[in-house]
């Protein structure tokens, strides 16, 4: 039910308009699911400065200074995105704020966009910061106000920690005034706090001790960490979502609902332990509350029943805790899968599809791009975290030696290239290695749903901005070799590829082609390629593309030859005029001039 | 389920299951329930299988549903209305656009689309209200109204006034596309009254 005040949003689109009622005057962000509508939400609030960095590290560090010129600052990060923003984090704790300071890092249990399920809680125990964990997205909304001002109170960066099934789910919101007391920015000198020398920064050291002390006293007594009375005989302490799966579950326990996961509030979970026969923790991945409870002293159920991989949900929390309660269900069915594909006209392709005709190791990084390890195509061999793509390929190639200069070749996209693949290349040209990389350049941060980025030419409001020159980058840092490809002509392509793998020397391949969901693609009106049916051999060549527009239909026995193709032919392929979008790459393989790009729709 | 329900809506990217979603939940929200809606973003959307999980109630805790307690399923392609069966019980209703996307192994030569697939739900004594979407929102005058054809074969089922419906899809869908879109509703709600 919504009333007068009410909405239905998104937990992102909920701490949106939570940072903007909160006052927030600067906030920096990367994309990354699920944290990436957080950015996208808050950049259309008026009066709010907003802008994608290169990656997390620059974004917090954008928002630690405007919280020392006053600002009430945001950052936002996906659960990995916090590795590369750590080394700030972990500063920013002795050097406190000026205006609250609140960082957002979106977890991803299960992985459903995520090459691990790091769970980021760990941070703020290691950083020694305040951290809240809301349970749905009004709830989201309410805490970021909370974090703001004991951000401000306690003078220190506060983490806000999400998951998936915060940021994804929609749910009932309330909206509330505006925060007009922001006060006004200005230079503040205070090097005795903020230079963080070693005997200032030990000087910190303590001051971050007294004010965990404080704030573990807050966590005592605010109303974030509640203690719902009910049934005792199995009692429940939970945070996050893991709380909704509890409270659906065993709707009449008595529960310990914790709005903040650190620091905890020691004396009410005694009390809590003491009320109830039997404790359970219920958390997903780590058994991060668990750890520190039992280290009270306290005897807890946790991780003996609960997975510690994966998300809960209800159905799990009442097999782990109440074995016999869950009903026969039906059993799965065996369905052909249908696994995520680049697009239909996808740049991408026509560069994996090369790659899986040369016999490299493909050492591959974080985007759409990954899709390239599936067959049809297969191209990828290794895939670990941004930016790791241009320094494996240069670890490999240094590990095989002078005969392994065209045995290495890596992809990374444009957004990921600048996030950190830059570095990676500046060690290659560096250290000397021969390996080849590919920027795969489709003008956008494609995966999280179309963000521009420092090379696309637009601000994250969409307004003009200065586009990066990646070729002129690459030659900067000491590329000697840089070459540019249409990904969509495969053979020329190919011809490239196979100079640039031979050199003994670093080279780079920036593929430009633009993403074909990019407005301005999605605009323009292409023209569809069509089969030639009576030309097909059904030699299958533009079959092996992976396309989704193109299909095989197998010939029955005799077929062949009553349709006029020859006896031993096996099917025949069609290109879907509607999915078509308009790139040639079939074209650019068929030799039998069976695809003809048709007139305009 | 007159107080509280869970519909799977289940199909490939690209469908429209989002604004399908949302207007049912805009519809119940308007006839004074609770509603949370889970969907997963970024990989996850990449033509593969795409689901959304909408429940609702007086007061709704958890955003995901408990296999088993499915009350109805939206299915907007038909091997994906048996891909989550788990989460149906024999009571379940399961709309399904009669409609067959080929999933690659498929369209690529290595694998045959399953034939009668709907029985694996008719022999459960799950009920099944077959709709050709596609053919109705063409009837209608615009392919791309399917997906509140669906809507409008879901909206008997649900405790929400008709006229609700009415109002939301006036309210979230784009002007020159509204009457269009009623008159999808109207054709697709025909189907299950």
């Amino acid at each position: 039910m919504i009333k007068d005040n009410g909405l239905w949003l998104s937990g992102n689109e909920a701490i949106a308009l939570g940072a903007y009622e909160a006052g927030v005057k600067v906030a920096s962000g990367y994309p990354g699911t699920p944290s990436t509508e957080i950015m996208e939400n808050l950049s259309k609030y008026e009066g709010v400065y907003t802008e994608w960095a290169p990656n997390e590290k620059v974004g917090l560090e954008v928002a630690i200074g405007a919280s020392f010129a006053g600002a009430r600052a945001l950052a936002t990060m996906k659960h990995v995105g916090l590795n590369v923003a750590a080394d700030p984090l972990f500063t920013a704790s002795y050097t406190g704020v000026s205006g609250g300071l609140v960082v957002i890092t979106a977890d991803d249990p299960e992985m459903h966009s995520s090459q691990n399920e790091q769970d980021n809680r760990n941070y703020a125990f290691a950083a020694k910061l305040p951290m809240f964990e809301p349970s749905e997205p009004g709830e989201a909304k309410e805490m970021l106000k909370l974090a703001f001002g004991l951000s401000e109170d306690l003078d220190t960066p506060v983490m806000l920690r999400v998951t998936t099934r915060v940021s994804h789910v929609k749910g009932v919101v309330a909206k509330s005034e505006q925060r007009k007391d922001t006060g006004t920015c200005e230079i503040i000198k205070n090097p005795g706090k903020l230079v963080m020398l070693p005997a200032i920064a030990r000087a910190r050291r303590q001051i971050v001790e007294e004010r965990m002390v404080k704030c573990k006293i807050l966590a005592e007594e605010s109303d974030f960490n509640k203690i719902e009375e009910g049934d005792t005989t199995k009692g429940f302490i939970a945070a996050g979502v893991s709380y909704l799966y509890v409270k659906e579950a065993f709707p009449d326990a008595a529960i310990l609902k914790l709005g903040m996961c650190w620091p905890l509030p020691e004396k009410k979970i005694r009390a809590f332990a003491a009320m109830v026969d039997e404790l359970y923790v219920v958390e997903e991945l780590d058994p991060f509350l668990e750890t520190h409870i039992k280290a009270m002293g306290i005897d807890c159920h946790g991780k003996d029943v609960i997975p510690n991989q994966g998300e809960l949900n209800t159905a799990i929390v009442r097999k782990a805790i109440d074995p016999g309660s869950i009903p026969e269900l039906f059993p799965s069915m065996e369905m052909i899968n249908r696994p995520p594909n680049m697009c239909a006209g996808c740049p991408h392709r026509g560069i994996f599809f090369n790659l899986s005709r040369m016999k490299v190791f493909v050492s591959g990084d974080i985007g759409c791009y990954t899709l390239g390890f599936l067959p049809p195509l297969s191209a990828m061999d290794s895939c670990v975290c941004m930016g790791a793509s241009v320094s494996i390929a240069h670890g490999i190639a240094k590990a095989i030696g002078d005969e392994g200069h065209n045995k290495v070749v890596s992809v990374i996209g444009d957004s990921t290239f600048i996030h950190s693949g830059i570095t990676g290349l500046i060690n290659t040209v560096y250290n000397e290695s021969a390996s080849t990389l590919i920027i795969l350049d489709n003008r956008i941060t494609a995966m999280t749903g179309q963000q521009h980025n420092a090379a696309s030419g637009y601000s994250i409001k969409g307004e003009a901005a200065n586009a990066l020159d990646l070729e002129a980058l690459c030659r900067a840092v000491g590329v000697k070799n840089v070459y540019k490809v249409n990904p969509h002509d495969i053979v020329e392509t190919r011809k490239v590829l196979k100079e640039a793998v031979e050199l003994t020397e670093p080279s780079v391949v920036i593929s430009e082609g633009p993403c074909v969901l990019l407005p301005e693609m999605k605009e323009r009106k292409p023209v569809s390629y069509f089969t030639n049916q009576e030309n097909c051999v059904g030699c299958m060549s533009c079959i092996r593309l992976g396309c989704p527009a193109i299909s095989w239909t197998v010939f029955e026995e005799g077929e062949a030859e009553k349709r006029g193709y020859k006896k031993r032919q096996k099917g025949i392929s069609k290109i879907d005029e509607i999915l078509c979008n308009d790139c040639g790459q079939c074209a650019s393989l068929c030799k039998f001039n069976a695809i003809t790009r048709g007139e305009e729709k | 389920m007159e107080e509280s329900g869970n519909i799977l809506f289940s199909g490939v990217g690209g469908q429209g299951i989002l604004l399908a979603s949302e207007i049912t939940a805009y519809s119940l929200l308007a006839a004074g329930y609770d509603a949370k809606k889970s969907e997963v973003h970024g990989m996850a959307q990449r033509g593969g299988s795409v689901t959304a999980q909408l429940r609702f109630g007086k007061r709704v805790y958890s955003p995901l549903i408990e296999p088993g307690r499915a009350d109805i399923q939206m299915a907007f392609e038909m091997m994906e209305a048996v891909r989550y069966l788990p989460y149906l019980h024999p009571g379940s209703k399961v709309i399904v656009n009669t409609q067959k996307i080929l999933p690659p192994s498929v369209a690529n030569g290595q694998a045959q689309y399953p034939e009668n697939v709907l029985d694996h739900l008719t022999e459960k004594g799950i009920t099944v209200v077959p709709v050709d979407a596609f053919d109705i929102a063409r009837e209608v005058g615009e392919v791309k109204t399917a997906n509140v054809v669906m809507v409008g074969a879901l909206s008997p089922f649900l405790p929400v006034d008709v006229s609700l419906y009415e109002e939301i899809i006036r309210t979230r869908v784009p002007e020159r596309f509204r009457d269009v879109n009623l008159q999808a509703f109207a054709a697709g709600r025909k189907i299950s009254e």
